[in-house]
């Protein structure tokens, strides 16, 4: 990566996701390409879910923040050229989806089966003896769990494919 | 290969037909919200028809690249006779046991066909396909379930489930009702063709449901519900297309 290119990545590292304020959308793994046209960066992004309705406003929140950085003309665009799944989140972004109260998605393998949902680590007490209440969330990207260790309900972003 | 001016045709249809289904069962799907039998169901439902609509704008994106109008003007000002979408989706919610039946149909069906897709000589779909399979991982787990709890759960669950089965596979074979351009699509390696997801569909339901302990009707002793694709429609599309684009006719060119 060119140094101007990893100048875009660490500025992108300061735009955090809207729903989830601790990640940002480099560590979310949306970020998929950084390119240029002459001296004004074109950033790709892949959507999470194709219903994300945060998509929009995240795309004009690095167009903003790429402005007030001093570039005069960048570009933000979204498409599927790379689909998005949990594994491309960073192992700081795990972590980062911790901190606010998510259980991080475990690896996978390419598929997803309902056992791989039934024994999440709680994110509170860390305990494996947790039960799936749901798979879905209040938002598409989350499920919904119960620690029989704490007794804590507690949401998880959920593995994808 | 060279795409022919029918083979561009071919794929409008197809590409139509599926945002379709998708966006008239997603404004299905989200007439649960508030209503679900259980606040889990309620958001899994309200969860599924914001997939599904995600869906379709993808879909309608690509028509828009293929020359079509922009995905509102499509599909907020067309009347049932312009729409392509099968009976099974325009059906009213009925009784949950109708609207989990038409899920576990619909979504098997779906997830073979984009299964299909992800092969498809068209990059657009292709590269979508591979986007939705992990969405609609999830709307296939959550159909499986619900199929097995109710078998297991009493008498009367079990049977309401296997009459509704057999109320909604008619409407299901409708899915698989060809279009005008099936060869060039095959031919083009597009896109697999209906008959052959049919027989792929056909296998995968009924051994979900025998596992279960339900029965899948015979195909052959039933008459599909067929005509959507032409844009032929019951009485249930009209009125659910003036509701969805009540808010858009408002002010047509007002901006958001």
């Amino acid at each position: 990566m060119d140094k101007r290119t990893a100048d875009i990545y660490e500025i992108l590292e300061t735009v955090m996701d809207p729903e989830i304020p601790t990640i940002s959308l480099v560590d979310l793994g949306i970020v998929t390409a950084v390119e240029w046209e002459q001296e004004n960066p074109h950033v790709k992004l892949t959507p999470t879910f194709s219903g994300c309705p945060a998509l929009r406003f995240m795309e004009q929140m690095v167009h903003e923040k790429l402005l007030e950085s001093g570039y005069k003309m960048p570009k933000v665009s979204s498409s599927f050229e790379v689909a998005w799944n949990t594994n491309m989140i960073s192992e700081k972004g795990l972590q980062a989806l911790k901190k606010h109260g998510l259980a991080p998605p475990p690896k996978h393998a390419g598929y997803i089966e309902l056992d791989v949902l039934s024994d999440i680590a709680c994110p509170l007490c860390d305990s494996r003896n947790t039960t799936l209440q749901t798979p879905f969330g209040p938002t598409l990207c989350r499920s919904m769990h119960y620690c029989k260790h704490c007794h804590n309900a507690f949401e998880a972003f959920k593995p994808v494919t | 290969m060279e795409l022919t001016e029918r083979h561009v045709e071919g794929l409008k249809e197809l590409l139509y037909k599926m945002a379709d289904d998708l966006l008239i069962l997603g404004h299905r799907n989200s007439e649960w919200t508030g209503l679900g039998p259980v606040l889990e169901e309620d958001i899994a439902f309200s969860s599924m028809a914001q997939d599904k609509l995600g869906q379709s704008l993808a879909m309608f994106e690509l028509l828009h690249e293929l020359g079509e109008n922009i995905p509102d003007i499509v599909a907020f000002t067309r009347n049932d006779k312009q729409f392509h979408n099968c009976h099974l989706v325009e059906m009213p919610i009925g009784e949950y046991d109708f609207s989990l039946a038409r899920h576990f149909f619909y979504d098997h069906a779906d997830a073979l066909r984009f299964a299909m897709l992800e092969n498809s000589s068209f990059e657009g779909l292709s590269m979508i396909s591979r986007k939705f399979k992990g969405e609609i991982k999830y709307h296939t787990m959550h159909a499986d379930v619900w199929m097995k709890q109710l078998s297991y759960g009493t008498e009367e669950s079990k049977a309401r489930m296997q009459s509704a089965i057999n109320e909604v596979f008619p409407l299901a074979l409708g899915i698989f009702e060809e279009g005008e351009f099936e060869a060039e699509l095959i031919e083009a390696g597009i896109f697999i063709g209906e008959t052959a997801l049919k027989a792929q569909w056909l296998e995968k339901v009924g051994t979900e449901l025998h596992k279960y302990g339900y029965t899948l009707p015979d195909p052959e002793a039933v008459i599909p519900a067929l005509g959507g694709r032409k844009g032929f429609h019951t009485e249930h599309l009209q009125p659910l297309l003036n509701e969805m684009s009540e808010v858009f006719q408002i002010d047509p060119g007002a901006d958001w």
